[in-house]
């Protein structure tokens, strides 16, 4: 049966890749750093599960010393703007059929594999098909280009540079809900909303959850660190355990009222500050003041999408 | 109740808010919160390494990334700004629709970075919504180069998550998994499209004001 340890297994020769293409990049003053961090990460996804928990802490461990210390860094761009366009030109719109693959390969087969619960892993079904859907569109663009795995693989390495550490952000995150969990944290803090939100209040604590979640994007400027704060302290306690949300509904909609938070905070600098700057403007929240306006009706229409799609 | 668990939690706006790198908070507010719960760094190390190892598909999104740079290699971004050349001399409404809509419908298949400020922004939309605007002055000029800007975000944030592949949609089925709830990635994008209908229509909306204004 195909499932995450084949997917999984993709992943890791993926990494190792990276890891192998950052070694070789002697333009990068840090390539041994990014080739340390790539390698670990293909460790964990082909041999995580013989790891045991304590190795596989250890492991995070590096990571994090890896990225706290600097040691990433930006290796080269090999390919040329001139030759891109010439290529623009050849290939025209079709370039995006190609991007069309994945998520096409995705839907059908998240829709159509649960049919086939001997073949793919019917809980993994979205993910093996994302991996079916990557191999397909590789396969396709190597036929079509007519190039072979290095290409792709090389640029792959080129983006992969460009997240950097921030790539294991998300999964770090996810992770801490684990400890979050382990410690009462939910528990605790549904408690103590329990005193400040009114009593059994179900729209109280949507208003409490969505607005909350667009606050804290704001103070930290990142929804994604967000996510786990608000869905601990509201989320999960209030409205899925006490009031039976839909858990889909919850997560998915709460993170977008947290996006609405990152429309309209300078702590979002990438999004709001560089542009700013890239533009040449003399106000450098002026990004941030023309986002407002839609960024708060877009959070009240996301709280009542909760509060009406959840229950 | 031990409410000293929730120091993890100010750990993390602390340190988010300092801007300090956003791993190392993460692995000190998992260490605080593990201590203040009463268990041993070893046991702490343990219980973070099972997460992570138990929610490594969360990471998987990055198998994507060879065949975008494949396609950007070829000219992806090149023929997205030419889509965009192909909108001049449009009036600023139709401009920053065409463009909002474009943005928004390339992030929902996964292509976040065939546009963006440095992509096309500054090249082409800034410049472009200013000739189409004609602005009396540098204020105004100022406000419609920002307004491009917001513009681009919000096609990128409300359109991404309908891609099943991304961090954030990974990350929610990861977190509520160790919280013992399981969704797929699927439910989850599929609940990004009403958002993402509605931020057309709000920005839309104001797209549609400014062009009345500036005539």
């Amino acid at each position: 049966m195909i499932g995450l340890t084949q997917v999984y297994i993709l992943a890791g020769i993926t990494f190792a890749a990276f890891a192998l293409l950052s070694a070789q990049d002697s333009a990068n003053p840090k390539r041994w750093g990014n080739a340390a961090f790539w390698a670990l990460l293909a460790l964990s996804m082909l041999a995580g599960d013989r790891l045991g928990d304590f190795a596989n802490g250890v492991l995070v461990l590096a990571l994090v010393g890896i990225a706290g210390l600097g040691g990433l860094g930006r290796g080269t761009d090999r390919s040329e703007p001139a030759q891109r366009e010439v290529e623009a030109a050849r290939h025209g719109n079709r370039l995006f059929l190609l991007a069309l693959v994945i998520p096409l390969t995705a839907l059908a087969g998240t829709l159509g594999f649960k049919y086939l619960p001997a073949l793919v892993d019917p809980k993994n079904v979205t993910l093996v098909s994302l991996a079916l859907g990557v191999i397909l569109a590789l396969s396709i663009g190597m036929v079509w280009l007519r190039t072979g795995p290095a290409e792709p693989l090389h640029e792959g390495r080129r983006l992969m540079d460009a997240v950097g550490w921030a790539a294991i952000l998300p999964q770090m995150l996810a992770s801490l809900g684990a400890v979050f969990a382990l410690a009462g944290v939910g528990a605790v803090v549904g408690d103590l909303m329990s005193a400040v939100i009114p009593d059994g209040s179900r729209l109280a604590a949507v208003i409490a959850y969505g607005l909350g979640m667009a606050l804290f994007t704001m103070v930290m400027g990142n929804a994604f660190a967000a996510f786990p704060v608000m869905t601990a302290a509201i989320g999960l306690p209030l409205l899925i355990g006490q009031h039976h949300g839909d858990p889909a509904v919850v997560a998915a909609i709460g993170m977008l009222a947290g996006f609405c938070g990152t429309l309209m905070t300078p702590m979002a600098a990438n999004f709001n500050v560089v542009p700013a700057a890239l533009l040449e403007l003399k106000d450098r929240n002026a990004v941030v003041k023309a986002q407002i306006p839609t960024a708060l009706p877009l959070l009240a229409v996301n709280i009542a999408l909760i509060w009406l799609l959840a229950f | 109740m031990n409410y000293w668990v929730l120091s993890g939690i100010v750990v993390m706006i602390g340190g988010f808010t300092l801007r300090l790198n956003a791993l190392i908070v993460v692995a000190l507010a998992a260490l605080v919160t593990g201590l203040a719960a009463g268990l041993d760094p070893a046991a702490i190390i343990s219980a973070f390494g099972k997460a992570f190892n138990d929610t490594r598909y969360v990471s998987v999104v990055w198998i994507v990334l060879p065949v975008i740079g494949l396609m950007e290699r070829r000219g992806l971004q090149e023929r997205a700004r030419s889509l965009i050349e192909g909108m001049s001399g449009a009036t600023l409404p139709r401009l920053l629709t065409g463009y909002l809509l474009l943005r928004q419908l390339t992030a929902a298949l996964g292509l976040t970075s065939v546009a963006g400020h440095a992509q096309t922004v500054r090249p082409l939309l800034a410049p472009m919504a200013v000739a189409a605007a004609q602005p009396q002055d540098e204020d105004e000029a100022e406000r419609i180069k920002a307004f491009a800007a917001g513009t681009d975000n919000v096609g990128l944030f409300f359109g991404e998550d309908i891609f099943i592949a991304i961090g954030s949609i990974l990350l929610m089925k990861g977190f509520m998994e160790q919280n013992g709830i399981v969704l797929s990635p699927f439910d989850l994008s599929v609940w990004a499209i009403p958002t993402a209908i509605a931020a057309f229509a709000i920005h839309g909306f104001r797209i549609w004001r400014m062009g009345r204004a500036s005539r």
